[in-house]
């Protein structure tokens, strides 16, 4: 008790305290066992030598003491006593144990244990909840994961290997009638003749269809052209096959057997219906177009005209 | 000029060694390497000199054997040996004893009675709810409406820091087959979780290289409400079999044609892309797609049994990066 005054001269304002954090307005004391953790003279426990504190270790809270008494032993200063988990019964503990102490060292103890099981109540709340974990990538590992995924997709020749994909599902005939070109047709008609020896059968239907008229116009090759062209986003290897395909599509509503497919593109005329001219229009608004549309109105028109 | 007399020793070295490569290059082909060997030079400029010189007789010699060689070939015409096929690592790939034959009876069992085989039999529509991680930012948000629009009969919904674990059995009750869940890091998407929902397989990928469709070149208009076809190329083991599977059931079973659209999940090499085109054929030898639709690339990190589970979860396959990693030709999908 005597000292007090001397050591807070000597810590508190003139010299230096290794426990003081100095701010513009305020200055605290990181002290452990300081009770309010302001530097202040009667907040220092070094400065004070009846002094009590409430920490907690592990989720137990404790009250600690100093008595002038034990001043001379240091490692005996502090005498703890465990509260109660109890709040309501900690706090007479409190009271019982710090009975004719300065009020001001009680009123802080309580202050502190309640900050303290209010933190603890918390913690324990924030556990059951779902917790947002944080996993370190390696910088090392990102860097080359990335530069195979680089190579990866050049070996991949997607574009490439989606269009082989899809012309495969259409030789297979999964898209069914949609689409009905010739060519593909006339593959698979074919290899049919192989095995079976059609060709005959075919010959006469040929000359059959000489007979028949067909409309065969020039002009609307331009027009064509410039529809593809407007789709010019999609890739595109040549358009020099388009319009003779296009036509034989159209020639091909006409005769509805299989085998004559090969003979309309056997001719290999530029026929175009005139139905087609009135299409022109709607493609060009249009981007796609679905090339189904117009073949099924125009089979009505080339009756019309036939 | 002041030399000590090492340096004039290497000097006059140099220039001898120099003298002499020239003497073995006015002689053709060199008929044996020299005994030197450029890195003894002390002097930095010599050396790289030398070096340099060195490089460029190698490359010519290389040109002159291409050339040859080609001269041999087309001497011999038709009888010439057939082109060497250059090394891939696809052609290189170590042989997966899970690659999944065709006709494997077991599998085709396991795949007929397996958490899919309810989709497959038709039995039920995919119904897909797309959420993120707690407080997405403006790239995660656009990306899961994007994706929504890619995906029929999709959801978004916003998470508001429900645990997922209570998620799924309200999404359970609401018929759901799937839930995606697009994690989050630094306002790019990073990470995305599929589960399939009537207790199914959860997947887990890493996300990366994602292009929203503004991003986009030379795409075309957004993609309609037709519902797409789907392309799965390159799932050979049994493993990408599964992983296979589970990305079919996203879309509808019957794709409508009309539409003209296409989502393809290609694996190369363990990563899978994924695109989503319009197509058009121009004839049956041609076909012109245009791109729409957000683009990414998954690598899958883990696959678990049952519905999402960290903890508890029975992890059918999960990536090991010192195992799975230790060789460049293997591959798990």
């Amino acid at each position: 008790m005597q000292h007090d005054d001397v050591i807070w001269d000597i810590i508190g304002n003139t010299q230096f305290c290794s426990f003081k954090v100095k701010t513009k307005s305020q200055s605290f004391c990181r002290n452990e066992f300081n009770v309010t953790g302001l530097c202040n003279r009667s907040s220092c426990p070094l400065a004070n030598s009846q002094y009590a504190t409430v920490r907690e270790d592990k989720g137990q809270c404790f009250l600690y003491m100093k008595v002038i008494e034990r001043a001379a032993f240091p490692a005996k200063t502090w005498e703890k006593v465990k509260l109660s988990k109890n709040y309501e019964q900690a706090l007479e503990q409190i009271d019982q144990n710090l009975l004719y102490w300065p009020r001001f060292i009680r009123h802080k103890c309580k202050q502190r244990f309640t900050k303290i099981t209010q933190y603890l109540i918390r913690m324990r709340k924030l556990v059951l909840k779902r917790r947002r974990k944080l996993v370190p990538l390696s910088r090392k590992v990102e860097r080359r994961e990335k530069r195979k995924e680089e190579k990866a997709l050049i070996a991949a020749q997607l574009d490439n290997a989606i269009e082989k994909e899809l012309l495969e599902r259409l030789k297979q005939g999964t898209y069914g009638d949609i689409y009905n070109f010739p060519v593909h047709a006339f593959d698979r008609a074919l290899e049919q003749q192989e095995d079976e020896e059609e060709e005959e059968e075919e010959e006469e239907e040929e000359e059959e269809d000489v007979g028949q008229r067909e409309y065969v116009e020039e002009e609307l090759d331009e027009s064509d052209l410039s529809d593809f062209e407007d789709m010019n986003k999609l890739r595109t290897s040549s358009d020099e096959e388009e319009e003779e395909e296009e036509e034989d599509e159209e020639d091909e509503e006409e005769e509805m057997e299989a085998e004559t497919e090969a003979e309309s593109k056997g001719r290999g005329s530029k026929g175009k219906s005139p139905a087609n001219r009135s299409t022109p229009t709607r493609k060009k608004k249009r981007a796609f177009v679905e090339i189904e549309y117009e073949q099924e109105t125009e089979p009505a028109s080339k009756t019309r005209t036939t | 000029n002041f030399m000590s007399p090492e340096g004039a020793a290497k000097k006059s070295g140099a220039d001898q060694e120099e003298v002499e490569v020239k003497m073995e290059k006015t002689e053709a082909e060199a008929a044996f390497p020299p005994t030197f060997s450029v890195s003894e030079i002390k002097n930095k400029q010599r050396r790289h000199l030398m070096f340099m010189k060195l490089k460029q007789e190698k490359r010519k010699q290389k040109i002159q054997l291409k050339k040859k060689k080609k001269k041999e070939r087309e001497a011999l015409g038709d009888k010439a040996p057939p082109k060497e096929v250059p090394k891939t690592i696809e052609n290189q790939r170590v042989y997966d004893e899970t690659t999944v034959d065709p006709e494997d009876e077991e599998v085709r069992f396991d795949e007929g009675t397996d958490e899919f085989s309810a989709y497959f039999n038709g039995l039920t529509n995919p119904k897909v709810l797309i959420t993120t991680s707690d407080r997405p930012r403006g790239r995660t948000v656009k990306f899961c409406e994007q994706l929504a629009t890619v995906i029929p009969n999709a959801h978004v919904y916003y998470r508001r820091g429900l645990a997922l674990k209570r998620i799924i059995p309200q999404c359970i009750a609401r018929n759901f087959t799937y839930l995606m869940v697009i994690n989050e890091d630094r306002k790019v998407p990073n990470g995305l979780v599929l589960c399939h929902l009537p207790d199914g397989p959860t997947a887990h990928f890493k996300v990366s290289s994602v292009r929203l469709r503004k991003e986009m070149k030379r795409r075309g208009k957004d993609p309609t409400e037709h519902f797409p076809e789907v392309i799965l190329n390159n799932f050979s083991t049994r493993l990408g079999h599964s992983i296979g599977r589970l990305f079919a059931a996203l879309f509808p079973q019957d794709p409508q044609f009309v539409g003209r659209q296409v989502a393809t999940f290609h694996n190369q090499r363990d990563f899978i892309f994924f695109r989503f085109h319009r197509y058009i054929f121009k004839n049956e030898k041609k076909v012109g797609i245009q791109e729409l639709g957000p683009r990414f690339t998954l690598k899958l990190r883990s696959l678990q049994k049952g519905t999402f589970d960290s903890k508890f979860g029975e992890y059918e396959w999960v990536l090991k990066r010192h195992e799975m990693d230790a060789c460049r030709r293997k591959f798990q999908l």
